[in-house]
């Protein structure tokens, strides 16, 4: 079993148009149609879509979900209004700090059911979604919440780039289009998209404008088809899991098992919006890890995630040592991602290094295949994207 | 493709010249596989190699891979205008698009090597 790997409802759409298919987290999964250079920029220039069903999706309901998961998560659940999604990271008290993150994910608060009961979704790594149901599981109250993973029966797909709202909401009933198109980022809602019913929130791990749909598994494919329908003749692409990387490499987004690890400090990573470690009156909450959580957040960090861009073509990939030019052999930090960035047409990277060392514009040597290769300090984002469009 | 072409199993050709040297680049199939090619470092001119030893590498915006001397001999020229043309590679990946030549030790070496036909064969027995 261990060895069967899991498919998309759209897998035979993927193979049918040239997707070059690759093992990714148990999956198979599209890295690429054609170019991931071309993907990458038509997602900036205009729009990408992406089957992220790999992804991980739990539904928890039930009259505790809410102050049940505000036990668990690093972010005030409980507070959350309808339609509204943060991001999050998910962690035990387990090992030998007392802190284990086992994730990061994105928690949203769903419409009520009818009669009142509040409804919850977490969507997690691929990578991580077992670990994370397990540890959930092995939580749950004895009634009140009702846990399911949903990855199997639904499919997930994200249509980002600045023509993706427009592309959306055109195969939209009209008012629910206009309620979209005035989604505010980190917030979702239902709607029928080509007829069909889904989850759309103002979400994305690309740096760009955009939306994440949740849709059944037998819907996938009409959604599919019908936004690439609608949004070809604008340039719109279907872009696989490489260009999905270089994209959110440029926009500074971590990535579990590159920036975040199960024993990262947050803070260093520039990630403690993430974590509450107050209630909104001031009082302490009390989650897994909450403990070891406050002490990192109460000493200064020695190390900073930072951007590298390299003066070279040669790209620095996730492993690579950084020292400093001044001192030979001297490590200084690590590279966690790195690759050929399309829109700033240079490698660039994010990378752990001393906090000494991070002012923008420094220049730190990369050690690629043994050679020194110079980078400098930029700050993340490595690219943000205009902030109004025309 | 032309048939006086041998290749390697890591997708090198190489084609021997009137010389007793022999020019050598990689298949455009395997220029195909990579896509979105960013980088290529040639060996230096002069530098002796053994037959499977790393003479170079290419990098795509996924993965660095090398390319192996096909046979042992001496590096006596690279196509230093490649890296920065990356895209003759694609165009012209049996012409323009050479990497080295090499003066084999023992030309009988590139007897050897596959043929076209048999190279074809190895291509089609792996996933694409």
């Amino acid at each position: 079993m261990a060895d069967t790997l899991l498919e998309t409802p759209l897998a035979a759409w993927h193979a049918a148009h040239g997707g070059r298919i690759v093992d990714f987290a148990g999956w198979q999964m599209p890295v690429q149609y054609a170019s991931i250079v071309e993907e990458h920029l038509a997602t900036r220039q205009a729009a990408g879509m992406f089957d992220v069903s790999h992804m991980g999706r739990l539904s928890v309901t039930g009259p505790k979900s809410l102050t049940w998961l505000d036990g668990l998560l690093t972010r005030r659940v409980s507070e959350l209004a309808v339609g509204q999604v943060r991001y999050t990271l998910v962690t035990s008290d387990e090992g030998p700090t007392g802190l284990t993150i086992l994730d990061d994910a994105l928690v949203a608060r769903d419409a009520d059911a009818p009669d009142g009961t509040p409804r919850l979704s977490l969507v997690v790594n691929a990578s991580n979604r077992k670990g994370v149901v397990a540890w959930l599981t092995g939580r749950l109250p004895g009634e009140g919440v009702v846990l399911s993973d949903q990855t199997r029966k639904t499919a997930m797909i994200a249509v980002q780039g600045p023509l993706a709202v427009a592309v959306v909401t055109g195969l939209c009933p009209a008012d629910e289009a206009g309620e979209i198109s005035a989604l505010k980022n980190y917030r979702a809602r239902s709607a029928r998209v080509a007829g069909r019913p889904a989850e759309v929130s103002r979400t994305g791990y690309t740096g760009e404008d955009g939306l994440e749909l949740v849709v059944a598994a037998a819907d996938a494919l009409a959604v599919w088809e019908a936004i690439l329908a609608a949004g070809q003749s604008q340039g719109l692409r279907p872009c696989g899991l490489g260009s999905r990387d270089t994209l959110r490499l440029e926009a500074g987004m971590p990535l579990y098992g590159h920036e975040l690890l199960a024993d990262s400090d947050p803070f260093a990573l520039g990630l403690g919006f993430a974590v509450n470690l107050t209630h909104s009156d001031g009082s302490p909450r009390s989650f897994p890890g909450a403990e070891p959580l406050r002490q990192l957040q109460a000493k200064p960090a020695g190390t900073v995630r930072v951007g590298l861009v390299l003066m070279g073509k040669r790209a620095a990939r996730a492993g690579a040592v950084v020292t400093h030019p001044g001192e030979p052999g001297s490590v200084v930090g690590g590279v966690t991602s790195g690759s050929y960035c399309p829109t700033l047409d240079a490698a660039a990277a994010m990378a752990i290094i001393h906090h000494d060392l991070a002012t923008e514009g420094t220049v730190l040597d990369v050690l690629i295949r043994e050679d020194a290769c110079p980078a400098r300090v930029a700050p993340l984002p490595l690219y943000r994207r205009p902030a109004l469009r025309t | 493709m032309s048939a006086e072409l041998k290749f390697a199993k890591t997708h090198e050709w190489i084609r021997p010249d009137d010389g007793g040297a022999a020019t050598v680049g990689i298949s455009a199939y395997a220029v195909e596989a990579l896509t979105d090619l960013v980088f290529m470092q040639l060996p230096a001119v002069g530098r002796r190699v053994k037959a499977g030893e790393s003479i170079g590498e290419i990098e795509s915006v996924k993965a660095v891979s090398d390319f192996y001397a096909p046979v042992s001999g001496e590096i006596i020229e690279v196509n230093a205008a490649l890296p920065a043309e990356l895209e003759t590679l694609g165009k012209d990946p049996y012409g323009a698009g050479w990497l080295v030549r090499i003066r084999p030790d023992d030309p009988a070496e590139m007897i050897g090597l596959l043929d076209a036909a048999a190279y074809e064969a190895v291509v089609k027995s792996q996933p694409h």
